[in-house]
C-alpha cells in the first residue's frame, strides 16, 4: 500500500507538470495545489517508510504550547510588570536594499503591507499607546509622522511614499529617535522597533555613542532583520535590552512583527509611576451642534464633550486640542486588563490518564461542544484548566488564550471563584 | 469610541446563540412570571428555524452557580420523538432546562456565601464565543453567527473585567451581541456591549408583547440589518468609576502601571502599590495586584 501511495504522488506531479505546460495561466485547484501549494511537502515518512501526511494540526498546537510555556516561566518566576502607557517609534529602511525581491513582490512592499497590520493590532492591544514612523532613505533618516494615537494618519502617511533609494544608517535613525523620545512623559515606555533590509549602515560618526545614548535614555530598542543577522544589530538589542530577529520569509516576518504588538516585560527602573489626569467624556446628545475642535466645522450630533473645556471632539482616544487633556473611554482602559489579570496556560491532559479505561472523561469540550472521542470512541488529547478541571479541545485552548483571555469553565462556577478569591 | 466595522454578509442563513438568564432569586420576585416568559421565547426560537431551514439555534443557560449548554438546533432528535402537542424543540429544551434549573439549586446550596443576585454572565457569553469559534472553523459555508442575550438579573461588578474580554473578542471575531434587558434599570454592560460590536440593546417596555419585540427586532439576520431599521443606542454610558469611592466621574487620575482610577491625587496605589514620582522597585511586587474592578 505504501508503495502504491508514494508511486501515486510520484505519478500524479509528473502528470501534473505536462498539463501545467500545456495550460499556462488558468490553473484550476487541484492543479494549484501542486504549483503553488507543493502538497508532497505535506506527507513525512514515518520509521518504517511509510508515508503519512503531516498533521498539521497537532504541530500548531505544539508549536504554541512551546510558545506559551516559554513566555509563562519568565512570568511567574521574575513577576515582571509590562510596560502598558508605550511610545514606540517604527523605524522603516528605505535604503536600496529594501528593493530586493525575495520576498514577493519587494521588501518594500511586503515590509509596508505588514506595518499597517502591526499598527491596527497595536492600537487595539495598546489604546492609551502612541506610535510614530521614521523612514531612512540615501543615508538620511526622516520623520514620516508624528508621536500620535490615531492608526489612519500613520497608515496613508505610510501607504504614500513607498520609495527606495541610496544607503542606510541606523545611526542617523536612533539620533532622530533619541530626540523625540526624549520629549514624552516620564511614565511612557519608550520603544523603538526598527525593520533594517540593509546588510550594512553608513553611519557619520560613532555608533557605539549612540548606542550608549539610547541605553541611558531607556529606550528599548528591537531589530526584525529582512537579510542576515548583523553585528551592530544584535550589539544594540543586546545593549538597550530588545530582541532580535531575522525573518525567514514572509510569513515568519508577520509573526516576528505581531509579536512586539502585546506590552513587552517592563523593566522596573525605566518608567516612573505616575498619576495621569485623563477625562471620560459623555457622548454627545443626538440633536446637539458643536464646532468641533478636529475639523473646524459645525457638526450635528454624535462626538464626545471635553469634561474640562467643553469642546466637542469626533472619535476616542484623543487629546482635546484645546486643554491638552487625554480622553478616553472605560473599555479603552478595560482592553489592557488582561495583561494586567492574564489566565494561567492550561495543562495537557497526560496520555496515561487518557488512555485508564477506568476513568470517566468528559465526552466533549466544556467551551464548544467539540467531541473529545477519537473514532473508535477513545478519548482524543485535550487540555484541563487547573483551576476549574475542566477538559478543552486544542483549537478552543488557542482562542482562550490568545483571544478570550477568560476561562469558560472558571467563568461559569461561581464557587471555583470563591475558592479562587478566598486564596487571595 | 467607534462602533464595530460592518462586514457585508451574501445570505440570511443565521446562527443564533441565545443566554437565557434562569436566575431563580430574579424570577420569583418579578410580576412577569418565569412560564409566560419561557413560552414567549420558545415561540421565538421556533419561527428563527422557520424562517429559514439552514438556520441553527443553540441555547445556553445563564444560572447563579454555573452555565450550560441547554439546546442545540444541529443536534436535534428526529422530529418523531414529540410528546403529545409539544413539538420536539420545546420538550427538549424543557427537559434539560428543567434538570439544569435543579442542579443550579444545588450547586447553590454547597456555597457557603449566601445569596447573589447576579447570574454568571461572563461564564455563558465565553462558552457561546467558543462555540462560535468551532462554527467559523467548520468551513467556508457556515451561518453569520451572532449573540442574544436575554438577561434579566442586575450586572455584577465582579464580572466586569471578564465580560469586556469578551466583548473585545466577539468585536474582533465580528460578532454581534444583541440584548434584550428585562430587569428594572438598564445594564451598563449590555448596552457597552451592544454598542461596541454593533449589536441591539433594547429593554421592551410592555412584557405581554415579548414576542412581538423579539420577532420584529432579534430575529432580523445580519444581512437584513443594512435596510432595517433598528432601535438605535442612546446615552450609552462609557464613564468610568473611581476605585476607591466607586463613583462615576468625569475627570480622575490613573496609574500609570496597573492603570486603576482615582478621583483625588493619593501617593501611593492601592492597586500595585508603586509610589508616585518614583521609580517602582521590586518591593512593590505584583503579588499586591487585587482583582479590583470598577462599578460602572
Amino acid at each position: 500500500m505504501n508503495n502504491g501511495d508514494g508511486k501515486r504522488v510520484n505519478g500524479e506531479a509528473e502528470e501534473d507538470d505536462d498539463e501545467d505546460e500545456g495550460n499556462g495561466g488558468g490553473l484550476d485547484a487541484w492543479e494549484r495545489a501542486y504549483a503553488d501549494e507543493r502538497s508532497w511537502e505535506a506527507l513525512q515518512e514515518d520509521e518504517s517508510g511509510l508515508l503519512r501526511p503531516i498533521d498539521t494540526n497537532t504541530l500548531y498546537h505544539a508549536q504554541y504550547r512551546r510558545r506559551i510555556r516559554s513566555l509563562s516561566s519568565l512570568a511567574t518566576t521574575a513577576r515582571i510588570q509590562k510596560g502598558l502607557i508605550r511610545y514606540l517609534c517604527i523605524v522603516v529602511d528605505l535604503s536600496k536594499a529594501a528593493a530586493e525581491m525575495d520576498f514577493r513582490p519587494s521588501r518594500m512592499v511586503v515590509v509596508a503591507k505588514h506595518v499597517e497590520a502591526f499598527i491596527r493590532e497595536f492600537f487595539d492591544q495598546n489604546p492609551l499607546s502612541q506610535l510614530g514612523l521614521v523612514t531612512i532613505k540615501d543615508g538620511v533618516a526622516h520623520c514620516l509622522t508624528d508621536l500620535g494615537g490615531s492608526p489612519e494618519s500613520h497608515v496613508k502617511a505610510l501607504m504614500g511614499k513607498l520609495e527606495c533609494s541610496g544607503e542606510s544608517s541606523l545611526q542617523n535613525a536612533l539620533d532622530l529617535v533619541h530626540g523625540y523620545l526624549n520629549q514624552i512623559p516620564s511614565y511612557g515606555h519608550r520603544e523603538v522597533l526598527v525593520l533594517y533590509s540593509a546588510l550594512s549602515t553608513c553611519d557619520p560618526g560613532d555608533i557605539m555613542e549612540t548606542i550608549q545614548k539610547c541605553k541611558k535614555s531607556k529606550i528599548r530598542c528591537s531589530v526584525i532583520g529582512l537579510s542576515a543577522e548583523i553585528f551592530i544589530c544584535k550589539h544594540l538589542c543586546q545593549e538597550t535590552g530588545g530582541s532580535y530577529s531575522v525573518a525567514l520569509d514572509e510569513v515568519h516576518f508577520k509573526e516576528l512583527l505581531l509579536e512586539h504588538a502585546p506590552p513587552p516585560p517592563a523593566i522596573a527602573e525605566f518608567a516612573i509611576a505616575n498619576l495621569i489626569k485623563m477625562g471620560f467624556p459623555q457622548r454627545a446628545a443626538e440633536s446637539s451642534i458643536a464646532i468641533c475642535s478636529c475639523h473646524k466645522e459645525a457638526k450635528v450630533g454624535g462626538g464626545y464633550t471635553c469634561p474640562r473645556c467643553k469642546a466637542r471632539v469626533c472619535e476616542l482616544p484623543t487629546e482635546c486640542r484645546i486643554c491638552g487633556l487625554t480622553l478616553i473611554s472605560s473599555p479603552h482602559l478595560a482592553r489592557s486588563y488582561h495583561h494586567l489579570f492574564p489566565i494561567v496556560p492550561f495543562d495537557e491532559v497526560s496520555p496515561s490518564l487518557l488512555n485508564d479505561p477506568h476513568n470517566r472523561l468528559p465526552r466533549s469540550c466544556f467551551g464548544c461542544q467539540q467531541s473529545l472521542l477519537n473514532p473508535g470512541n477513545k478519548p482524543s488529547l485535550r487540555v484541563a484548566c487547573p483551576k476549574c478541571k475542566q477538559h478543552f479541545c486544542l483549537d478552543c485552548d488557542i482562542y482562550i488564550h490568545e483571544s478570550l483571555h477568560n476561562c469558560p469553565g472558571c467563568e461559569s462556577f461561581r464557587h471555583s471563584k470563591s475558592a479562587i478569591a478566598s486564596e487571595e | 469610541m467607534a462602533s464595530a466595522p460592518s462586514k457585508l454578509y451574501a445570505d440570511d442563513v443565521s446562527l443564533l446563540v441565545v443566554l437565557l438568564d434562569t436566575n431563580p432569586f430574579f424570577w420569583s420576585s418579578f410580576s412577569f412570571p418565569f412560564s409566560k416568559f419561557l413560552s414567549h421565547v420558545l415561540t421565538f426560537l421556533n419561527s428563527i428555524l422557520v424562517l429559514n431551514q439552514f438556520n441553527q439555534v443553540v441555547v445556553i443557560a445563564t444560572g447563579c452557580n454555573s452555565c450550560d449548554y441547554i439546546y442545540d438546533s444541529s443536534m436535534a432528535t428526529s422530529p418523531s420523538i414529540e410528546s403529545g402537542s409539544m413539538p420536539a424543540l420545546c420538550s427538549d429544551l424543557l427537559q434539560k432546562l428543567e434538570e439544569f434549573v435543579t442542579r443550579d439549586e444545588h450547586l447553590g446550596k454547597q456555597d457557603s456565601l449566601g445569596p447573589t443576585t447576579s447570574s454568571l454572565l461572563s461564564g455563558s457569553l465565553s462558552m457561546a464565543l467558543c462555540y462560535i469559534q468551532r462554527v467559523f472553523r467548520s468551513g467556508p459555508l457556515h451561518p453569520q453567527p451572532r449573540i442574544l442575550c436575554l438577561q434579566a438579573s442586575s450586572d455584577g461588578p465582579e464580572q466586569y473585567v471578564a465580560i469586556m474580554n469578551a466583548i473585545f473578542s466577539a468585536q474582533r471575531s465580528m460578532v454581534p451581541i444583541d440584548s434584550c434587558y428585562i430587569g428594572s434599570n438598564n445594564s451598563a454592560f449590555l448596552q457597552q456591549a451592544s454598542y461596541i460590536t454593533g449589536g441591539v440593546y433594547q429593554k421592551p417596555q410592555q412584557l405581554d408583547g415579548l414576542f412581538q419585540y423579539l420577532l420584529t427586532v432579534f430575529a432580523t439576520d445580519l444581512h437584513s440589518r443594512t435596510f432595517l431599521q433598528l432601535p438605535k443606542s442612546v446615552g450609552v454610558d462609557f464613564r468610568a468609576s473611581c476605585f476607591c469611592h466607586k463613583k462615576t466621574i468625569d475627570m480622575g487620575s490613573i496609574c500609570s502601571v496597573c492603570l486603576s482610577i482615582f478621583c483625588k491625587h493619593h501617593k501611593k496605589c492601592s492597586t500595585c502599590g508603586s509610589v508616585f514620582g518614583q521609580a517602582h522597585s521590586d518591593v512593590a511586587s505584583v503579588s499586591n495586584l487585587k482583582r479590583k474592578t470598577p462599578e460602572t
